[in-house]
């Protein structure tokens, strides 16, 4: 279980925080205490028997891990390939966004912190921090954008029932990106007594690397579960959808280092890149600072952040974590875009095809398999991030499912 | 030597800072701000280059930063108010800003046109300390630049002695583990943490900012350092000013002297 940094790998993070040239840790000064005692500390602390063996139990027995690896076979048989679906949309709260939370709210009790803060978009990592807060009985203030409030309403019911406030970000595009500008600007305001569970692979090292690590559990399972139904730990392609990119980061991370695994990334390309109207970062996007990282991010000509735009809350981020960053720039992973209705489409598809409503971040992703060719014994895994409930409203409206 | 430094060399006491975001409250107010401030008592002049995302920042100077970049100020445009307020005036101006907005014009642009125009320092709140040192303090020297760092009342004294040593003209206390512009009295635990820095013997000039907004924390901060730096209450006055020239004159006199506030 002890995978410290020893052996310097080729995607992984450096000591200073960098994957390549993106990462690193941006931060006013009065960040630099909380940050540097986590960086120092996170390695140790969440390789520590102790810690691993409260972690797992938790993922089991909470979380309701392992989540299944299913084959998709109607899907399979449309698209002439073997499909596999990660089903992360199972777990405890709806997404994949709880096995980072876990992580965390323990890592939070070990560095003596009693109130938790987080950002959300799309609300799934909020739910996800409200309910670990209400199981480990730490205060829990979440920060939301004031426009994903209004389009994630079921989800901000969910935090308040499990007790957490809920601070509209009334900055900005008042989406995810101000979301977390007020909760870095919180975590400024109370240094000692707050952690900061970031959602995404995000943020000031080490929390791309901190949040990648917890997520890994995704593709550790997905060695041994293709090993069992497949013979092989390895599939030939691994998708994922990526706002910030916790999920995919969960899903490419043991496949990092093995190059003949092909990574597809898909962002949100909103109404189309060329219409103004998009959250696709690494077409969009150049090198800059965002959110106390070196990264990809859209903005303008004069360094002012652009406001994206995607359908989906969860993709609606104006960057992306810089391990994708590197990713994508170094050719090891390869992008796609999906606009608003092509995903909406492919949860459609997907609902009537296989009985399962995706969350709209995660219909990004099945929207490429009609963009993509595959080989007949072609072993693909698609990470099915998180399930569709609290996109029913928008499934409802567009499709006119009400009558 | 950088005009900050002369101002150092000839006045260690009660250094009055001023804060302003350009482009605030209007486009082209940057000469008068800048002006009237040095007229009615202001030893420098921070100019706050707005930005999207300013996440060291409250509600007052994000609001401004919002106000600026709706009016339309830019790095260039700014630059050329700066390259006209010098041929008027030679009080020290730092300019103070967020990382990202320096990469996207150019490092070593952005350093040579700030030389250019006359600008004597930079505050890059964001900005790592051991990448300055790695990548950017030469360029920095070159252009005859101050680089001033932050610390807090939560920066461990050994960090404390490193960036005093990387910082050059002063070094910036931030008074309190807060976003600028809270307003509240300076309390104990600051006072303590003030003394504490004052005892280091650091070898910059120190300036106390964030939440200095009134004669009264003036003096306080005054006592304890340099002098002191003010943003958000400046701002606050210039969003209900119908005169921003004796506003300004108005402004500085309440800093400087309680008396003239009640006159």
């Amino acid at each position: 279980m002890l995978e410290t940094n020893i052996e310097k790998k080729k995607y992984d993070v450096d000591e200073q925080g960098f994957y390549g040239e993106f990462g690193g840790a941006f931060i006013p000064e009065m960040l630099y205490p909380n940050v540097e005692h986590l960086r120092k500390q996170y390695l140790e602390i969440m390789y520590e028997p102790e810690f691993q063996k409260e972690f797992r139990a938790l993922l089991k027995d909470y979380v309701g891990r392992p989540s299944p690896l299913y084959f998709a076979k109607k899907l399979s048989a449309h698209y002439n390939t073997k499909i596999y679906l990660k089903r992360e949309d199972l777990n405890h709260t709806g997404a994949h966004k709880i096995n980072n939370t876990i992580g965390q709210i323990l890592l939070a009790k070990r560095l003596g912190k009693h109130r938790i803060i987080a950002e959300t978009g799309a609300g799934q990592h909020g739910v996800a921090t409200a309910t670990v807060c209400a199981l480990a009985g730490l205060e829990c203030i979440v920060f939301m954008g004031e426009v994903d409030i209004e389009r994630q309403a079921p989800n901000v019911a969910r935090m308040r029932m499990l007790g957490a406030k809920v601070v509209p970000a009334k900055s900005g595009s008042r989406t995810l990106k101000d979301a977390t500008n007020e909760a870095i600007r919180d975590w400024i305001n109370n240094p000692n007594d707050t952690h900061y569970i970031i959602g995404s692979v995000v943020g000031p090292h080490p929390y791309p690397d901190m949040v990648a690590r917890f997520q890994s559990v995704i593709s550790e399972e997905m060695k041994w579960q293709l090993k069992e139904q497949t013979g092989k730990e390895d599939p030939d392609t691994i998708i994922a959808c990526v706002g910030g990119g916790s999920n995919a980061a969960g899903a490419f991370y043991h496949y990092l280092e093995n190059e003949k695994v092909k990574l597809v990334a898909v962002e949100a390309s909103g109404l189309g890149n060329d219409t103004g109207k998009s959250a696709a970062t690494s077409v969009l996007g150049s090198k800059g600072v965002l959110h106390g990282s070196r990264t990809l991010l859209m903005q303008t000509e004069d360094g002012q952040v652009e406001e994206p735009y995607s359908i989906s809350a969860g993709l609606d981020y104006p960057g992306i974590g810089p391990m994708h960053s590197h990713l994508i720039g170094s050719g090891r992973a390869e992008v796609f875009g999906a606009t608003d209705e092509e995903a909406l489409h492919a949860a459609r598809f997907l609902a009537k095809m296989e009985g399962i409503i995706p969350a709209l971040e995660t219909a990004h992703a099945f929207a490429v398999l009609d963009k993509m060719t595959f080989e007949k014994d072609e072993v693909v895994v698609l990470n099915l991030s998180g399930r569709g409930d609290k996109d029913l409203t928008t499934y409802i409206d567009f499709f006119k499912l009400n009558g | 030597m950088t005009r900050i430094e002369k101002l150092f060399s000839t006045k260690q006491k009660d250094i009055c800072n001023i804060y302003f975001t350009a482009g605030f409250p209007n486009l082209n107010d940057t000469e008068k701000i800048i002006l009237t401030l040095e007229k009615a008592g202001a030893d420098m002049v921070e100019i706050g280059m707005p930005y999207s995302d300013p996440l060291a920042d409250g509600e007052t100077i994000q609001q401004s930063g919002s106000v600026a970049l709706k009016n339309g100020m830019t790095l260039d445009i700014l630059f050329g108010q700066i390259e006209s307020v010098r041929q008027k005036s030679q009080i020290p101006l730092v300019m103070m800003g967020y990382f990202n907005q320096v990469m996207q014009y150019g490092e070593e642009a952005f350093f040579k046109k700030c030389n250019e125009v006359g600008i004597d320092g930079l505050i890059l709140p964001d900005l790592p300390a051991a990448i300055y040192e790695a990548d950017y303090q030469q360029l920095m020297n070159e252009n005859g630049l101050n680089n001033i760092f932050l610390i807090t009342p939560q920066t461990p004294d050994e960090r404390i002695v490193y960036l005093d040593k990387l910082s050059s003209g002063f070094v910036y206390m931030v008074a309190d583990a807060s976003v600028t512009g809270k307003q509240k009295d300076i309390s104990n635990n600051q006072i303590t943490y003030f003394e504490r820095i004052e005892k280091m013997n650091l070898s910059n000039p120190r300036l106390i900012g964030f939440g200095i907004a009134d004669h009264q924390s003036f003096s306080t901060a005054c006592a304890h350092a340099n002098g002191a730096i003010i943003g958000s209450a400046f701002i606050r006055a210039l969003e209900k000013s119908e005169n921003i020239e004796a506003t300004i004159f108005d402004f500085i006199g309440m800093i400087k002297n309680k008396k003239a506030q009640i006159a």
